[in-house]
């Protein structure tokens, strides 16, 4: 169970290091985490995606 | 049970002598809003058949994780969750249906916003909608403050001057654990849940909203919105329809 844990802490602390003060973003009075800004960038993408990507469809009758 | 009339009373009609009353009332008035078909369809129309449709719907089935997580956790209670590794599992699955709740909640607004999804009779749609979001930030809130940890006690202290500040904090106090755990489990979730109940019935009762008519279309067709169920609007006409729409 240790050994899970140290090798599951080293497999994401390599990923993103979350050891010390969260980072910001300042732009005159805005001022917003880089998570909160990446979340918000990934729903833009997914936003986009879901409009330009083509939905397949499925058997029946009409088109 | 035979009675010899089965037929009006399964078919929903009821019998001629009973329609005074008030079941009898309630369920025709329910079944000529919602028929069967209607509430629950097998086709949409053509213009469905794209991905930003599915928002909705998966913000829905996150809500659907998000309750059934957060009914085990209250199961089995604060020390499972916090000390047991299924219990973190389970405590993570919550958290994270949360995140893929609001994720796909605003993928959705979003793309409500831009088709203009208000449009024919569907501003209560709209506006629940709005409210579920509004009531959901709370429901999210609470449940950071149901934390017990240093990230509540931070959370709860920066808030408390926010919300006194506006007077309320005399009967939402965000420093009363016991108060905010009761509103995150009981009070918060049944009103989300009945909010989304109302937007989904109030979706399927209206339609989904006709695509606006393309540039190009003859001006008769393009101008006002439908205001029926008939989808007497744009488009109305030039989309195939699949079904009941
Ligand atoms: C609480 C979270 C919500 C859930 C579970 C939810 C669920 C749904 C579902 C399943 C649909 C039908 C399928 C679709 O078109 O995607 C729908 C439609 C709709 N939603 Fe939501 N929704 C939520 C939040 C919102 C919000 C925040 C807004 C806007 C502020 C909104 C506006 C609408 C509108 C206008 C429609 C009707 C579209 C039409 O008639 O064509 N919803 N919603």
């Amino acid at each position: 169970m240790q050994m899970l844990g140290a090798v599951k802490d080293s497999l994401v602390g390599s990923l993103i290091n979350l050891t010390g003060p969260g980072k910001y973003v300042h732009w005159g009075f805005i001022q917003i985490s880089v998570a909160n800004l990446v979340v918000i960038g990934l729903m833009v993408i997914v936003f986009f995606a879901a409009i330009l990507i083509p939905f397949r469809r499925h058997g029946g009758r009409g088109r | 049970m035979t009675t010899g009339t089965e037929t009006p009373v399964e078919s929903g009609a009821g019998l001629p002598e009973d329609s005074h009353q008030l079941s009898a009332k309630l369920r025709g008035a329910a079944v000529a809003a919602l028929p069967p078909e209607r509430l629950m369809p097998d086709r949409q129309p053509a213009y469905v058949a794209s991905w930003i449709y599915v928002f909705g719907a998966l913000t829905l089935s996150a809500l659907g994780v998000v309750i059934v997580t957060g009914l085990v956790l209250a199961i089995f209670g604060p020390s499972w969750w916090h000390l047991s590794t299924t219990g973190l599992f389970v405590n993570s699955l919550h958290m994270w249906s949360v995140e893929v709740f609001f994720f796909a909640m605003v993928v959705h607004l979003w793309g409500k916003f831009f088709m203009a999804a208000w449009r024919g009779r569907r501003r209560a749609t709209w506006i629940t909608g709005v409210v579920s979001f509004v009531v959901s930030v709370g429901a999210a809130f609470t449940g950071y403050l149901s934390q017990q940890n240093f990230d509540s006690q931070w959370v709860s202290t920066q808030a408390k001057d926010g919300i006194n500040s506006t007077g309320a904090g005399a009967i939402f106090n965000v420093t009363n654990f016991g108060q905010m755990l009761m509103w995150h489990i009981v009070l918060l979730p049944l009103v989300v849940v009945a909010l989304v109940g109302v937007h989904v019935l109030l979706v399927r009762l209206r339609g989904v909203v006709p695509p606006f008519a393309p540039p190009d279309a003859p001006a008769t067709e393009a101008k006002g919105t439908p205001d029926s169920q008939g989808e007497v609007g744009p488009n109305s006409q030039a989309v195939p329809t699949e079904g009941r729409s």
